[in-house]
């Protein structure tokens, strides 16, 4: 005996699952929610604000100099020599550095290099490590040759590959952004293929084969769509990596030539009369800390609200 | 109550006596809460089955009354007697006493449900050593005697066992043995046998059964399966959003159900008649298989190669208009043979003939043209549409491949909602905003946009509630009618098999074992593994009722 056959009407009445379309916060909605991104943000957005509009916040070129406003401490008043040869009263805030060059005027452009050199170098490798690890992950024959390489450049320190490369060339802005992205391509690269790994074997990738969607579309459309999340935590934590590399690289007089502010460059020219006058490596490295903290608590507000699998991995 | 009362409850009252319990959801859930005065008792020596779809708040009660709630989901109200002592807000030293040693439970994923990294008989240990003054000596006779007991051949081999080194049914027996190695009053069975064969689903049932019987345990069993509700229960509680709606003896409640929703439910459960549907052998046949193998090779380095032959000599034919059913067991190769035909893999060997054309060897090249003949369903809802796209997207990526222009495609993807009984206006939404039965009608719309002439249905509403699954059946039926399709359904579901096949193929270990008309193979099974799939179906002699 078999049971009476009922209606689809019917059961759509009283089955639990047609209810109403369910709405769920979208993730923008949660980002915007989170403390750490809210805080982060703000924090970031305000150093934005200072590199933008450095020269009216009561700046004066960076790379004057005077030799009558040495060494002065911070708070001082003196007086700078700006290139026509007229001469300026000028109040010196974080002070004056060993050449008499305004260390308040230097930080505020310093910001600059900084947001620049982060954004830029994690664009980058995230631009490489994006393409390299979508082939990895997709094309089987490419995957060994590619990833060897990666491991090998894995190998070597970061910081050396940096100061190899920015040897071989002259330093300028382009080539420390190039020589600290390289070494993070291959971090990029393992995520990227890691997730492509997961994402292939995912149905929907299957029924797109399955509709025959060409394996570009397919890579480009359906995978890498769903790696973005990841990849944007992980583009923040690059970021803030390479503030503190370039950092490290000017203050080891290997980044950009010592008269371009940098926060680095400042800390390098305040070093050897850290005992008389600290503030020449306090200040600088007040703000790249800051400017770190800020980027790694926007990654984290981050990483908790687009990827919450990994949230709970680290 | 007083101490008098208490002994008298103790001795012949319930085991279990849960009073207008009530769990509070978080706000912003989709109800207030998980569960609304629930109150049900279990006596001893008595099975009662708690059975309700997804989200119906079965298991919350189970993790309620062993007191394993998240913080999130506070007991807001009522009370959990377990032999009289409320156990609702009892603290977490007097509840960790009471565990295996009063109350237990086993869980539906036997794999992870057991620490890999110690042996069995060391994870039974545990049990004792932390709830009994036994010597080393007595535990280790104790823990044989209950290896023994669940059924498990050469005791000294399992006790020394890992977790992976036995299979799910052994895993989930050293479950069941480590619950009741104390003899607990009271067992908590949460799904205990959804993940597993049907065959070995038949033979734990049993083992719980005997058990319980020997014991005289108290037994609260959660399900969604009716099948498994005819075989094992005594009385049944039917859950829906949280509530009790019904409330019964086993007869009573699955022959004479009285609540609409209990009615629909069972009505929903197919059954295992086929449908008796004429299989006229006239039309042209859409697919034919000649000897498919795909063979898996483990290569390593260095050693020996390691061959898994996943598909062999499999030969299947399908006619327009008809279903045939590969009906087998997890591992049995009913998928590999799925994933063959539509060439998501490659196959070792034989033959797949589209209309006569042999596809199993052409390059992505030449089979590109072809692909849009044969689409496939997968089973998995929540993962079978990309999270990034709508809906729209998703139903007009096919014809876009093929080169039907954008606002043809989308008149098409409009009707094809209509078709699969979905609102058009729905089509601008992402998947996440559906519930599983409605994503997996998006995915039926999907694969009729390239117009197939094959459609595939890998376990395609197993992952389904079984109201929601007669529902999507329905659907494939009604469009298999319409359109005149041939479809090739995998399931493991014998029921669903023989509510939509025409014909049906057994498969085991990779071979096709018994291969005719539904009703040939359902009624007068020849091979000995149809006959013991069959006898293992659970319910498979009660007759269900809706009057």
């Amino acid at each position: 005996m078999s049971a009476p056959q009922t209606k689809a009407s019917e059961l759509e009445v009283l089955s639990v699952e047609s209810a109403d379309v369910r709405v769920t916060e979208t993730a923008w909605q949660r980002v915007r929610k989170n403390w750490s991104v809210r805080i982060g943000g703000v924090v970031l957005a305000l150093l934005v604000l200072i590199s933008v509009s450095a020269p009216w916040l009561g700046t004066v070129d960076p790379t004057l100099f005077d030799a009558a406003s040495r060494d002065l401490v911070p708070g001082k008043a003196g007086e700078i020599t700006t290139l026509d040869g007229e001469i300026l009263k000028h109040k010196f805030w974080f002070g004056s550095d060993s050449f008499g060059r305004d260390i308040y005027s230097r930080v505020m452009y310093g910001t600059r290099i900084s947001l620049i050199v982060g954004l830029l170098a994690a664009l980058l490798s995230l631009a490489f490590g994006i393409v390299c690890g979508l082939s990895a992950g997709y094309l089987r024959w490419l995957d060994g040759i590619l990833m060897r390489f990666m491991d090998g450049l894995m190998a070597i320190p970061a910081i050396l590959i940096a100061i190899a490369l920015v040897a071989m060339w002259r330093g300028s802005l382009t080539t420390v952004i190039i020589a600290i992205a390289i070494p993070e391509i291959p971090r990029v690269t393992r995520l990227v293929r890691s997730l492509v790994l997961s994402i292939r074997e995912e149905p929907y990738v299957e029924a797109a084969v399955a509709l025959g969607t060409p394996t570009w579309k397919i890579m480009f459309g359906h995978i890498l769509p769903n790696t973005i999340a990841p990849l944007v935590v992980q583009g923040t934590y690059i970021c803030a990596a390479a503030i503190l590399v370039e950092a490290i690289l000017s203050f080891l007089g290997v980044g950009l030539p010592p008269d371009i502010p940098t926060w680095g460059n400042i800390m390098a020219e305040g070093r050897p009369q850290f005992n008389q006058y600290p503030h020449n490596i306090f200040i600088p490295g007040v703000f790249l800390a800051i400017t770190v903290l800020a980027v790694n608590i926007l990654g984290d507000g981050l990483r908790d609200t687009l990827d919450p699998k990994m949230a709970k991995r680290v | 109550m007083s101490a008098v009362a208490e002994a008298k409850v103790r001795g012949s009252g319930p085991v279990l006596d849960v009073r207008g319990l009530t769990i509070a959801l978080p706000t912003g859930s989709d109800r207030s809460e998980a569960a609304s005065g629930v109150a049900f008792s279990v006596k001893r020596g008595e099975i009662l089955c708690l059975v309700g779809e997804s989200g119906s708040g079965k298991s919350v009660i189970a993790q309620a009354v062993m007191g394993l709630l998240p913080n999130t989901l506070p007991v807001t109200g009522g009370e959990i007697l377990l032999e009289g002592e409320n156990v609702a807000h009892a603290s977490p030293d007097r509840l960790r006493e009471l565990r295996a040693t009063r109350m237990s439970m086993i869980f539906q994923e036997p794999m992870t449900a057991l620490n890999p990294v110690m042996t069995c008989g060391d994870q039974i240990d545990e049990v004792l050593q932390e709830h009994t003054q036994l010597t080393p000596e007595q535990r280790r006779d104790k823990i044989l005697d209950i290896v023994r007991e669940v059924a498990l051949p050469d005791p000294e081999r399992i006790v020394a066992s890992y977790p992976h080194q036995l299979s799910g049914g052994q895993r989930q027996r050293i479950m069941i043995a480590m619950a009741l190695v104390l003899e607990p009053a009271l067992l908590i069975a949460d799904e205990p046998t959804t993940a597993l064969d049907v065959t070995t689903q038949a033979q734990i049932l049993k083992l719980v059964q005997d058990l319980q019987r020997r014991h005289g345990t108290g037994v609260l069993f959660i399900t969604h399966d009716f099948g498994v509700v005819a075989e094992i229960a005594h009385r049944v509680a039917v859950l829906r959003l949280g509530k009790v709606v019904e409330l019964g003896e086993k007869n009573e409640v699955l022959k004479r159900p009285r609540h609409d929703y209990t009615k629909m439910l069972i009505a929903a459960v197919p059954t295992l008649q086929t449908h008796g549907r004429a299989a006229e052998g006239a039309s042209e046949p859409v697919l034919r298989t000649v000897g498919l193998c795909k063979t898996y090779y483990d290569r390593g380095w260095f050693g020996r190669r390691r061959e898994v032959n996943a598909a062999q000599d499999v030969s299947i034919e399908i006619r327009r208009g008809q279903t045939l059913g590969i009906v087998g067991e997890s591992g049995s190769g009913k998928s590999t043979v799925a994933r063959c035909i539509i060439r998501l893999i490659d196959p070792t060997a034989g033959e797949i003939r589209l209309h006569g054309e042999d596809i199993a060897k052409m390059s992505a090249g030449e089979l590109r043209p072809l692909r849009r003949r044969v689409q496939i369903v997968f089973q998995d809802p929540y993962r079978s549409l990309n999270p990034r796209r709508t809906v729209l997207e998703a139903i007009i990526e096919g014809p876009l491949n093929y080169g039907v222009p954008r606002d043809k495609a989308i008149e098409r993807a409009r009707q094809l909602m209509e078709l699969v009984r979905m609102d058009p206006e729905s089509l601008s939404r992402y998947p996440h905003q559906f519930s599983g039965g409605q994503r997996q009608r998006i995915c039926v719309a999907r694969a009729l946009a390239q117009e197939p002439e094959l459609l595939i249905a890998d376990e395609a509403v197993s992952a389904l509630d079984v109201s929601v699954q007669a529902q999507v059946l329905d659907l494939l039926e009604d469009i298999r009618n319409r359109l005149n399709l041939a479809m090739l359904f995998i399931t493991h579901d014998l029921r669903v098999a023989a509510k939509v096949c025409d014909y049906v193929a057994v498969m085991s270990q990779g071979r096709i074992v018994e291969h005719g008309p539904a009703s040939q193979v359902f009624g007068t099974p020849r091979h000995e593994y149809t006959r013991a799939l069959f006898a293992a179906a659970p319910g498979r002699d009660f007759v269900f009722g809706t009057a």
